[in-house]
C-alpha cells in the first residue's frame, strides 16, 4: 500500500531543487537559519518528547523535582502496564487498543466499500439534483459530534446500541461514508469515462468495466482514502466516551483519558500509552502525506 | 451482415440540443461518413449507435433488429474513440486483446489474433509498450487493431485520424479505405476534414448542428449540395457565393454584374438567389463569353495550383490557376464561368433550386 501511495502522489509540488545560495562561509545553511530552525523544532517537538520521556522513565524520575531531562534511568516498565495487567493476562488497555483496530478497522473497511461504488455513480451517471444530493451528503458532516452525539444517544438506547462496538462502527462509517464520497468523487473524476465505455465495447459489463480497467486506477486514491478515514476513527473521542462505557468495548482515546483523573495519575503509563497510540496515526500520516495537502485542495487534484 | 439504421435520434446536454433528429441508414459493408464540423454531433450519433448515450427520442437498428435498449456490449460493435481510450495500465498487447478476453478466447487463439492485427497494422515492436510509451500515431494503430481484432456488425470509427499530422494521415487514409475492402465489413467513420470524406466513403452523411443536411454519395454531396451551407462545407478552397437574382434571361449579380441565366432554373424573376461557383468550373486563363470582370485581390500558390481571389464589388471569388500564374494586386481580371457546373440557392432558406432540368 505504501507504494501505491507514493506512486499516487508522486507529482506533488516539485521541490525547488535550485542549489541554495552559500553563505557564511560556504556552508549549506546560515547559522541563523539553523538556529532559528533548532528552536521551532525544540518547542514544537519538546511535548512529544517530553511524552516520549515519561513513557521511559522510572516512576521516581517521573516525579522528580527539579525534573530530569537527561540523566534517568531507562524502563519499559510502562510500556509493560499498557499491555499487561499486574497480575498478568491482558491490561484493559491492551483491549481498548484492540478495540480501536476493530472499530477503526472495520468502520474504515465499510465506508470504503460504500463510499467508492457511491463516488462513482455519482462521477459517471446522470443523477437527478445531483449537486444538492451531493450537498446533502457534505452537510451531514456540518454538525460538530459534540452536538448531535445527545439524540443519537437516546436513538442507540432505544436500540440496544449503547455500550456496544457494533453502535461505534455504525457512528464511525456514517461519518466516514460522505468524506469518502467527496475524496472519492474527486479521483473518479480524474479518470476518464472513455475506459469504461472502451471495456463494454470490448464486451464487458458497465460494473465489469469499473472493476477491472477503473478501479486499479482508483487503488492510490481508495488506499489516501481509507488512510483519512482510518485516522478520523482512530481518533475520535466524543462519541466513543459518549456511546460506551464498559471497558471491554471502549476503544483507546476514552480509556486513556480514563486514566487521568484518580487521586494519583500514572503520568507513565499515560505516556506509554499515548505513545503506542500516536504510532498508527503517524505512520499513516506519513504514509499519505502529500495527500493531506491534495485533500484541502479537493477538486483541483491534478495528477 | 452489419446494417445500421438510426432514425430520429435526439439527443439534449442541458441546453445544447446535441442530436436533433438524426436519421442515418448505413447499408451492408459500407464505409459511411458522418461529415460535419466540430460540436455537429458527430461524437454524440457515433455514442448513441454504441449505446454509450441515453437517448432522449429515436432508435437504433442492428441488422434490422431493435437495438435501442441494448447494452454496448450486446450490440457487437466496435469502436475507436477520437481520444483513442487505450487502457493506460495495460501493454498495447493487453489492449488489443481485451475484446477477446472479454469473450473468453483462448490465449493461444488471443495470440493469434493480435499477431494477425500487429502484422497489418505494422504494430509488432510495440506491443509489449503500454500507451504512455506510443506516438499519437502508435496508439491510434492500437486503437484501430483492438477494434478489427474481432468481428463485430459494424466498426465506428470517431475521426482517427484528426490527431495524425499530415503525412501519417494521408498514409492511413489510404490503409483503412484497404482495410475495409479486404474486410468488407461496414464501417461508420466520423470527420470533420472534407477530404477523408471525399476520399474514403461510400456515402456521407453531413451533419450539422444535430441535424443530417444531406446523404449522398462523394459525388453528390460535391457536384449537388443539398444546401448553401454543405456547398461551402465540402470542397477546398470553399465555393464562391455570390448574391443575384434572375432577369428574363439573364443572372444579375447585386454587384452589378449579369450572366445567362442557366436554362435548368426554375426561379421566378426578382427571388433573391445566391450563385455558387467552385474555383474549379472559373479560370482567369480562358476567354470565354460568360464572364465576370474583377480585381485581384491574392495569390495564394498551393504548389500543384495556385488559387486566385478576385474581387467583385465587395464579393470574393476564389478560382483555381495554374500554378505558373501571376499578377499584381488591384490588376483588372475576366473570371471565366462554367455556368453548366454553377449551382444556385435561394438566399432565404439556403435551399438548393430544383436542378430536375439539369
Ligand atoms: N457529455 C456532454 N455534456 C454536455 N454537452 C455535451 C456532451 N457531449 C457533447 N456535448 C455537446 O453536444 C454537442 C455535440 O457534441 P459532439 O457530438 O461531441 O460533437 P462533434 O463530435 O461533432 O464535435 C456539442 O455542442 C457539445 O458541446
Ligand atoms: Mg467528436
Amino acid at each position: 500500500m505504501a507504494v501505491s501511495v507514493d506512486e499516487a502522489a508522486s507529482t506533488g509540488p516539485v521541490r525547488d531543487r535550485t542549489p541554495r545560495a552559500r553563505r557564511f562561509g560556504g556552508r549549506g545553511r546560515s547559522v541563523l537559519e539553523v538556529a532559528l530552525l533548532t528552536v521551532l523544532a525544540v518547542v514544537m517537538l519538546f511535548p512529544v518528547l517530553w511524552m516520549i520521556e515519561t513513557s521511559i522513565k522510572e516512576n521516581r524520575d517521573v516525579y522528580a523535582i527539579p525534573a530530569k531531562f537527561f540523566d534517568f534511568k531507562v524502563t519499559l516498565d510502562h510500556f509493560k502496564d499498557v499491555f499487561f495487567s499486574s497480575g498478568g493476562g491482558r491490561s484493559s488497555l491492551s483491549v481498548s487498543f484492540l478495540n480501536s483496530v476493530v472499530v477503526a478497522g472495520i468502520s474504515t473497511v465499510l465506508a470504503t466499500v460504500l463510499g467508492v461504488p457511491a463516488a462513482w455513480a455519482y462521477s459517471r451517471f446522470a443523477v437527478k439534483a445531483k449537486k444538492d444530493q451531493l450537498f446533502f451528503i457534505l452537510s451531514t458532516r456540518f454538525m460538530p459530534p459534540v452536538v448531535v452525539v445527545i439524540p443519537i444517544f437516546l436513538m442507540y438506547r432505544q436500540l440496544g446500541l449503547i455500550d456496544t462496538k457494533l453502535g461505534l462502527i455504525l457512528i464511525y462509517t456514517a461519518f466516514n461514508v460522505p468524506f469518502t464520497i467527496w475524496m472519492m468523487k474527486g479521483f473518479v473524476d480524474e479518470v476518464p469515462a472513455e475506459y469504461e465505455d472502451a471495456a463494454m465495447l470490448d464486451g464487458y459489463t458497465r460494473l465489469q468495466a469499473f472493476r477491472r480497467f477503473t478501479l486499479p486506477l482508483l487503488l492510490p486514491g481508495i488506499a489516501a482514502t481509507a488512510v483519512f478515514a482510518l485516522i478520523f476513527s482512530w481518533n475520535e473521542f466524543v462519541f466513543a466516551i459518549f456511546l460506551t462505557s464498559g471497558d471491554s468495548v471502549r476503544t483507546a482515546p476514552p480509556a486513556i483519558a480514563g486514566l487521568i483523573g484518580g487521586t494519583t495519575v500514572d503520568w507513565g503509563l499515560v505516556a506509554a500509552a499515548s505513545v503506542v497510540f500516536a504510532l498508527p496515526v503517524l505512520v499513516f500520516a506519513y504514509l499519505v502525506r502529500k495527500h493531506l495537502i491534495a485533500g484541502v485542495t479537493l477538486g483541483a487534484v491534478r495528477r | 451482415m452489419g446494417t445500421v439504421a438510426a432514425h430520429g435520434l435526439r439527443k439534449s446536454f442541458g441546453k445544447v440540443q446535441a442530436l436533433d433528429g438524426v436519421t442515418l441508414d448505413v447499408p451492408d459493408g459500407s464505409f459511411f461518413v458522418v461529415l460535419g464540423p466540430s460540436g455537429a454531433g458527430k461524437t454524440t450519433t457515433l455514442r448513441a449507435i454504441a449505446g454509450l448515450e441515453k437517448l432522449d427520442a429515436g432508435s437504433v437498428h442492428l441488422d434490422g433488429r431493435d437495438a435501442t435498449g441494448d447494452t454496448p456490449a450486446a450490440r457487437d460493435l466496435a469502436m475507436v474513440f477520437q481520444s483513442y481510450a487505450l487502457y493506460p495500465r495495460h501493454t498495447a498487447y493487453e489492449n488489443i486483446a481485451s475484446p477477446l478476453r472479454a469473450r473468453r478466447c483462448s490465449s493461444s487463439e488471443i495470440a493469434a489474433a493480435v499477431e494477425r492485427m500487429s502484422n497489418l497494422l505494422h504494430i509488432e515492436r510495440l506491443l509489449q509498450r503500454r500507451p504512455a510509451q506510443l506516438s499519437g500515431g502508435e496508439m491510434q494503430r492500437v486503437a484501430l487493431a483492438r477494434a478489427l481484432v474481432r468481428s463485430p456488425r459494424a466498426f465506428l470509427m470517431d475521426e482517427p485520424l484528426t490527431n495524425l499530422d499530415l503525412k501519417l494521415r494521408v498514409e492511413m487514409r489510404t490503409e483503412l479505405t484497404r482495410i475495409h475492402r479486404s474486410l468488407g465489413a461496414t464501417f461508420v467513420y466520423v470527420t470533420n476534414d472534407q477530404v477523408e470524406a471525399l476520399s474514403m466513403a461510400d456515402q456521407v452523411a453531413v451533419l450539422k448542428e444535430g441535424k443530417v443536411q444531406q446523404v449522398g454519395t462523394p459525388a453528390e454531396v460535391y457536384e449537388r449540395p443539398a444546401n448553401q451551407w454543405v456547398a461551402g462545407f465540402v470542397g477546398s478552397p470553399p465555393i464562391s457565393l455570390l448574391a443575384c437574382h434572375a432577369e428574363g434571361d439573364r443572372l444579375v449579380g447585386a454587384e452589378g454584374w449579369t450572366l445567362p441565366r442557366p436554362r435548368w432554373t426554375t426561379a421566378e424573376d426578382g427571388r433573391p438567389l445566391l450563385l455558387g461557383l467552385r474555383a474549379e468550373d472559373l479560370s482567369v486563363e480562358q476567354r470565354g463569353n460568360a464572364s465576370l470582370s474583377g480585381e485581384l485581390y491574392g495569390l495564394e500558390p498551393l504548389g500543384d495550383r495556385t488559387v486566385v481571389d478576385v474581387r467583385v464589388g465587395a464579393e470574393i471569388l476564389k478560382v483555381k490557376a495554374r500554378p505558373t500564374v501571376t499578377g499584381t494586386p488591384g490588376e483588372r481580371l475576366h473570371v471565366t464561368v462554367d455556368l453548366d457546373r454553377a449551382h444556385l440557392f435561394d438566399a432565404g432558406t439556403g435551399l438548393a433550386l430544383s436542378e430536375a432540368g439539369r
